[in-house]
């Protein structure tokens, strides 16, 4: 071999890692700059318009005003508050069934899970959350009017209900594999001392398994809380605290959805938006962070290691 | 056989055969194993001791494709068909061959069987911990992290909390799946004592791939070669003069 | 005692009853949910609504879909590989690897309305663009590269050390393991995240809402790039499936075509996620098969 081919060689290899180094580069980049113009549009809602962050979180009154002089109120609490409800409630409703399933897949039928419903499970994670709303719109809004007799049938319920079936195969599959995570061996010493399956799914696989089911209740958590549209076409989209599950509300991401496009570039309500849009990924960000704390535990925990 | 202690059949096993799927992995087998004494099952790896142990409690239910005939009694009483599996499992109880702690606390491992019994008052939970770890002569080492992680303990240590967990169980019948063969030799005399001090109280049969081990601890020693029962004696007997030329390759180390 | 045994056998037996229920419950749900929306939707439809017209139809938005997602990926795609191999290959644990994960991890975690306004803000405002293929087709590329990253870094970490081992003992740079060994043993595993990040961006619609527009107008055999009708414009507005279905339900008008609109996505991304599915089930079969 001689040298100039072997020069080259070794030009070729600094150029590719510089390339590969540099799509490394770029995303960091990318989330950066996905951050810092968050935080350099939102902040005009404090710096520009003088608005306390007291009063953005806290206040319930949203009347910004739609040009450049400011002058309304930006308290998005209604939102906050729709957003946690609406959450919480597809939460309540889902997580019981999904660690049914998971538990159903990993402890129960394991081979009829691993094989077929698994994937399943795995393929309806990726239906297009418009879709969701779509049917959630043409189909739970009609049978909610008519079962409970509303008026509307747009909801709290009919969103939390859509949320619900949309982030439950996220949970199911993340806390199946942290129950397939729980080594047999326990499973086998349980048998051993004389529990039945439940008894050793409820005191031992459920327990051990703990931090990574959270985990996954905080990934679908934080899919229901980033999702706009299949929630804003089955809430109703009224500006008022619910007082009920039956109640139209709207959430954070429902109310940028629909004001973003017919905002002023630069007024007080575009930049309000844009705050929220900073607090949606603040949350976002804090949901990864419980996410690690909750890996971290669950690994000490199955590793040992005494802290 | 007059100057001999009379003693009770603990297990009675009569033509025992096991298949996994097509594979007759236990073959005609009948033992009588007796109480308050100790048990050795060696043999060659794969020769079926470790099946047939599980076969005293049932752990083998657990497993696909596992069909069994003949029968096996515990105290005059079918184990298959006359016991239930968890109430059977009460009684026998299993030590394994890896340690295996739940990821929880000392405490709460020795107290999970009683647990499951449905015992809830604190004292008497208490009360049981300690019995069980005192019986399992780890208590001096673990009084004072009851409440951490039983993960984090030595294998040696693991092994003896597994023991006091089946103890605290209060079973007639210990079975021991290997238990010392992934420990260190301090540890392995240590689980060894242990289970002398034990037979006292409690029927113990060990499966053990270690010939000086069961010559050491056990009354009775079997010796299995491909799914048979070879040769079943007095320990002493079948070390000093095995009566089958197969037992004899296998304890002066011809084969195995 | 035997009461108490008896009692646990009894809670075993509900408990194993619920089980079997909840996973039946589901099963049928999906199976419900999915044959509503697909056989419902195609039998509601009229032949007219496949038609690539401007109103009425779904032809133009399909083509609208499937062709703004391929755009996105000859963006993602290679950024993500490239990525991908950085992190697998070349990172040493260190700050920038580990501030590097969790830049992935934040983007993947994003809510996607986010990541629309992000892209509004950048290729709209910034950039001067109109709403067009060009700009939603970014914005879908950045919901996109994280997931194309991992799936990426896992493959080629999946791979046995033997074979960057063997090529490099035979005196190849790093790069050219990677390139004529690594990479083509895992093409196949980057491959199912790609149609998998494909079937992720069929659906999304809360990018595109400020980002590709809603414009369905286009002249077939118009090959002139600049024009606004032109089918492979970059720079021209396109409206999506996804997005049709927002727009129909806004102004409630044709149930019978959001049925159709949603049907077809919903058939789309069912094939993807299927054949990804499918492909990955195939090669861990044969991988497993070459080590027996």
């Amino acid at each position: 071999m001689n040298t100039t081919t072997q020069k080259g060689m070794f030009h070729k290899e600094y150029a590719w890692r510089g390339i590969a180094i540099v799509c490394g580069l770029f995303v960091i980049v990318l989330t950066l700059g996905i951050g810092a113009f968050l935080v350099y549009k939102g902040s005009d809602t404090f710096l520009k318009f003088g608005h306390t962050l007291w009063e953005f979180l806290g206040s319930t009154q949203w009347q910004p005003v739609d040009s450049a002089q400011g002058g309304g109120s930006v308290g998005t609490l209604i939102f906050i508050v729709g957003s946690l409800v609406t959450c919480g409630l597809a939460l309540l409703i889902a997580t019981p069934f999904a660690l049914g399933s998971a538990i159903f897949m990993t402890e129960i039928s394991d081979k009829f899970g691993e094989k077929f419903y698994r994937p399943v499970v795995q393929i309806f994670a990726g239906i297009p959350s418009v879709v969701y709303g779509w049917v959630g719109l043409t189909v739970l809004v009609p049978f909610i009017r008519n079962i409970f007799n509303r008026q509307v049938g747009h909801s709290i319920l009919a969103a939390g209900i859509v949320l619900a079936v949309m982030i439950f195969p996220t949970i199911t599959t993340v806390s199946a594999d942290a129950i397939l995570a729980v080594p047999d061996s326990c499973r086998k010493a349980a048998y051993g001392l004389g529990s039945t399956r439940w008894q050793t799914i409820r005191r031992i696989v459920l327990p051990a398994s703990a931090p990574g089911i959270i985990s996954g209740v905080i990934l679908g958590l934080a899919r229901a809380f980033g999702e706009a549209l299949a929630v804003a076409m089955v809430i109703g989209q009224t500006t008022a605290l619910p007082t009920s599950i039956f109640s139209t509300t709207k959430t954070m991401t429902t109310e940028i959805a629909s004001q973003m496009g017919n905002s002023m570039e630069g007024g007080e309500l575009k930049s309000a938006l844009w705050t929220m849009s900073l607090l949606l990924f603040l949350v976002s960000l804090l949901f990864i962070t419980l996410i690690h704390f909750c890996t971290s535990r669950g690994k000490k925990k199955l590793e040992g290691g005494n802290a | 056989m007059t100057g001999e202690r009379m003693s009770n059949i603990k297990f009675e096993i009569e033509h025992l055969n096991l298949h996994y799927g097509s594979f007759h992995a236990l073959k005609d087998i009948s033992m009588k194993i007796e109480e308050n004494e100790i048990t050795a099952f060696i043999g060659p790896s794969g020769c079926g001791k470790s099946t047939f142990l599980k076969t005293l409690n049932r752990m083998n239910d657990l497993e696909d494709n596992v069909t069994i005939d003949g029968t096996v009694r515990m105290d005059g009483k079918d184990i298959y068909k006359e016991m239930d599996p968890i109430a059977l499992r009460h009684d026998v109880g299993m030590v394994f061959q890896q340690p295996n702690p739940f990821p929880k606390s000392v405490y709460d491992n020795v107290a999970y069987g009683p647990r499951i019994f449905g015992i809830r008052k604190k004292s008497q939970l208490d009360e049981i911990v300690e019995r069980s770890l005192r019986q399992a002569a780890i208590w001096d080492e673990l009084k004072d992290r009851l409440k951490k992680s039983a993960l984090g303990l030595s294998g040696g240590q693991q092994q003896r909390l597994c023991i006091a967990r089946t103890l605290a169980i209060q079973p007639k019948v210990i079975l021991m799946d290997e238990p010392t063969s992934a420990l260190d030799p301090i540890s392995t005399s240590k689980i060894e004592d242990l289970a002398m001090e034990l037979k006292k109280d409690y029927t113990i049969i060990i499966v053990t791939h270690n010939m000086q081990q069961a010559a050491r601890i056990s009354d009775k020693t079997a010796f299995f070669l491909l799914g048979e029962a070879i040769e079943y004696g007095k320990t002493a007997d079948l070390f000093a003069r095995p009566q089958d030329e197969r037992t004899e390759n296998y304890i002066t180390g011809r084969f195995g | 005692m035997n009461n108490r045994i008896q009692r646990a056998k009894y809670a075993d037996r509900i408990m194993t009853c619920v089980f079997y229920a909840i996973a039946a419950f589901f099963f049928a749900l999906l199976l419900a949910f999915s044959g509503k929306v697909i056989i419902g939707g195609l039998l509601g439809a009229s032949p007219e609504m496949f038609a690539f017209e401007r109103q009425g139809s779904i032809g133009n938005q399909l083509f609208n879909t499937i062709y703004l997602v391929f755009v996105s990926l000859v963006v993602s795609v290679p950024l993500g590989v490239f990525a991908g191999i950085y992190l697998a290959m070349y990172a040493k644990e260190g700050l920038f690897t580990r501030f590097l994960r969790i830049c992935i991890e934040t983007l993947s975690s994003l809510p996607s309305i986010v990541v629309g306004l992000f892209g509004y803000l950048v290729f709209l405002i910034f950039m001067g663009m109109d709403r067009s293929v060009l700009a939603g087709a970014l914005s879908v590329s950045i919901l996109t590269l994280p997931l194309i990253t991992t799936t990426t870094e896992d493959a080629i970490k999946g791979l046995p050390p033997g074979y960057f081992q063997a090529s490099m003992g035979m005196g190849s740079t790093r790069w050219q393991a990677i390139f004529h060994v690594l990479l083509p043993a895992c093409i196949p595993r980057i491959m199912t995240g790609v149609i998998l990040a494909a079937g992720r961006g069929f659906g999304e619609a809360a990018v595109l809402l400020y980002t590709s527009g809603s414009g369905s107008t286009l002249r077939w055999g118009n090959w002139d790039l600049s024009s606004p009708t032109c089918p492979f414009n970059l720079f021209r507005p396109a409206e999506t499936l996804s997005i049709q279905i927002w727009n129909l339900q806004t102004n409630a008008q044709d149930t019978a075509l959001a049925n159709l609109a949603s049907a077809v996505l919903l058939l789309l991304v069912l094939i993807f996620n299927i054949s990804a599915n499918a492909w990955s089930h195939h090669i861990n079969k044969k991988n497993s098969g070459e080590k027996a």
